[in-house]
């Protein structure tokens, strides 16, 4: 536990816009302990998401450093990065981004498919991540019969499949409605608990609030990082009026 | 990522927009059944026009007494008769390094009769060289010989359709016909040749030896008082340029018949294989033009192919960011897009050849067309269509692989 998972050191990116250099990243440096569950805030234009794409390995950095669990990242070659992602992170999105017309179980087995492991060892570990996030039942609907929360919670179980380090949630609940957004927390919350690391980006301070750490950004600087009690997400579930019930 | 793994994601993909598949492969499907139909109707073409020259017999010249002059009248060719056996000996005589064989002919009609039926037909007095000069084998029975020949023998060999006219399925081999009241044994019957060029019945024919069509039954004409014939076909030998042996023919003939320098040959030299063979070439330039005209269909097939993959690409941009957010290398992209459109081209391929087979087969049995399918294009063909597979799908397949996956994963 003593190293942290995540290492910057004054991470920098620059977007060229014309000929005009526009910093999206001005020097982040800080330090993501194993077990963390990090909600990253900031308006639009703060620089969250080009430090998402950072941490993610889905980028090149301008400058600084960037260890991943040890590994120096900032100047591996984009073959070497897709590898990392592959083995070392899940990624969750807002728009849940399943491929349609494909089974929940083998939009869960796609990333193992990329791993190169066989058929039946795909299945086995895509249907044991869907029994994860309790969708055993629907393994083999497409995204089309599923609703919003259950997309997510396939999208969730996929960025489970490769047993990763870190999990990055871009805006998870963005696109799902306050009952059913809570519930994937929930499903993070337990996620977390059993000892993956989670980052999560969002604008809402009431989904930043299941977070045991939030940091704020603004300008392309981390302006504020502070821990936090976290809400469980479980509890606030219970006390929502069910309306199923009633 | 294995080659194997990255055909099962591009045929997964392909099946998932199974329509577009299908519509995709649709102008691959129609260009190379177009190749495969044209090529089929123009070898067809090609080979009839071959068998045709086989059917005359190869190198082959004709001489035809002709068009002598007489006070400024001219005559019809082969109406008189310049040209005589002795001239047909004395060019196997004294050219046997061009020639492989001579054969005097005396060409003749009538009724022929046999029993109650009668049939109207050509009869040929000829010599033993006249079957290999012309490509003649016998179905049944035996050739002349040379006793028969030189005696005036009455006997004949019949073609094909005179014996199904004359004695239907019975053998003809031993019965007796009757040429203007000449009674002939027949001693043998002719294999099959089918129709000539100008679409006359070469079956429909009656041999005879030269002497008793001479002195038998063409009877007490001018003909029979000298040696004349009405043509003498020549054979060359395989490997000698029939223009030299025509002229050393028409070299000799001339000499021979005491022509004056400046002075018209009383006899007419034709080299029918060059003719045929210029057909033969014609047809061949039109199998080919057939065959680019299709190759052009199939060429717009691979456009349509590189069209549906770039908006494959557009429409698929966020699946492709997240593929590469999973863990796919750019390459991995390449060669799913890549494959993607090689498969679609290949099974679209298969389809067309089978499906132009099928088509070439139904032309050629509805129009009557002669059609010949060749392995040859057929694998042409379905070549083409994977290589214009890798063609035109490069360029989507990259256009995917160089998608930044951020942008991808934000495109809406």
């Amino acid at each position: 536990m003593n190293a942290p998972l995540i290492r910057t050191v004054a991470l920098a990116k620059d977007y060229l816009l014309g000929d005009t250099r526009v910093p999206a990243l001005q020097g982040v440096s800080l330090e993501i302990t194993r077990g963390e569950f990090v909600a990253v805030m900031g308006p639009s234009g703060s620089g969250k998401s080009t430090f998402m794409n950072l941490l993610g390995c889905l980028d090149h950095p301008s400058g600084g450093e960037y260890w991943l669990d040890g590994e120096a990242v900032a100047r591996l070659s984009d073959d070497a990065l897709a590898g990392l992602r592959n083995r070392r992170i899940g990624f969750i999105f807002q728009h849940f981004n399943l491929l349609p017309r494909t089974s929940a179980l083998d939009n869960v087995a796609l990333p193992l498919l990329y791993r190169g492991l066989a058929l039946a060892d795909r299945h086995a570990r895509a249907a044991q991540r869907l029994a994860q996030v309790g969708l055993s039942e629907r393994m083999d609907h497409h995204p089309a019969q599923l609703s919003g929360g259950q997309q997510q919670r396939v999208a969730i179980a996929r960025a489970l499949a490769n047993d990763p380090a870190l999990v990055l949630a871009d805006e998870p609940t963005g696109a799902l409605d306050s009952r059913t957004g809570i519930e994937i927390m929930a499903l993070l919350q337990t996620l977390n608990r059993d000892g993956i690391t989670i980052v999560v980006v969002t604008h809402e301070h009431n989904i930043a609030a299941y977070a045991s750490r939030i940091i704020s950004f603004l300008d392309g600087r981390v302006i504020d990082d502070r821990p936090n009690t976290p809400h469980d997400a479980s509890a606030d579930l219970a006390a929502l009026p069910n309306l199923a019930a009633a | 990522m294995n080659f194997y793994v990255t055909l099962l994601i591009a045929l997964k993909a392909l099946r998932v927009n199974l329509l577009r598949s299908a519509l995709t492969m649709l102008g691959i499907i129609i260009g190379v059944a177009a190749v495969i139909i044209m090529i089929a109707v123009g070898s067809g073409a090609q080979e009839k026009v071959e068998s045709q020259i086989k059917s005359l017999g190869s190198n082959l010249l004709i001489v035809f007494s002709a068009s002598a002059s007489q006070g400024g009248a001219r005559s019809a060719a082969g109406a008189t008769h310049t040209i005589s056996e002795d001239d047909a000996y004395a060019i196997a005589r004294e050219l046997p390094e061009y020639l492989v064989g001579t054969a005097p002919t005396l060409r003749g009609s009538g009724q022929v009769v046999a029993g109650n039926s009668n049939w109207s037909t050509t009869f040929f007095g000829v010599t033993p060289d006249y079957f290999e000069v012309r490509a003649w084998t016998l179905a049944d029975g035996r050739y002349f010989d040379p006793a028969e020949i030189n005696g005036a023998a009455k006997v004949a060999i019949i073609g094909q359709t005179v014996a199904t006219s004359l004695f239907g399925d019975e053998s003809p081999i031993d019965q007796v016909i009757r040429i203007r009241n000449v009674p002939l044994t027949v001693i043998g019957v002719l294999a099959g040749k089918g129709q000539n060029l100008s679409g006359s019945d070469q079956d429909d024919v009656v041999l005879m030896p030269i002497s008793t069509a001479r002195n038998r039954v063409l009877g007490a004409t001018v003909l029979a008082k000298s040696r004349s014939v009405g043509s003498i076909s020549i054979k060359a030998r395989d490997g000698v340029d029939l223009k030299i042996a025509e002229e050393k023919v028409r070299d000799l003939l001339r000499q021979r018949h005491r022509l004056q320098p400046g002075q018209e040959d009383d006899f007419n030299l034709r080299n029918l294989t060059e003719i045929l063979q210029a057909r033969e070439d014609s047809s061949r330039v039109m199998a080919m033009l057939l065959a680019a005209v299709a190759s052009v269909s199939l060429l717009v097939g691979g456009i349509g192919i590189m069209n549906i993959m770039l908006v494959s690409v557009t429409e698929r941009t966020r699946e492709i960011g997240l593929r590469r957010a999973v863990g796919a290398k750019s390459g991995d992209i390449l060669r799913q897009f890549l494959i993607e459109a090689i498969t679609l081209s290949l099974i679209g391929g298969l389809i067309g050849v089978l499906l132009g087979s099928l088509g070439a087969e139904l032309i050629g049995a509805l129009a009557d067309w002669p059609i010949k399918l060749s392995p040859y294009a057929t694998t042409l063909a379905v070549s083409f269509a994977a290589a214009i597979g890798i063609f035109f799908g490069y360029y989507p397949a990259r256009q995917a692989a160089r998608l930044s996956p951020i942008e991808a994963l934000r495109h809406e």
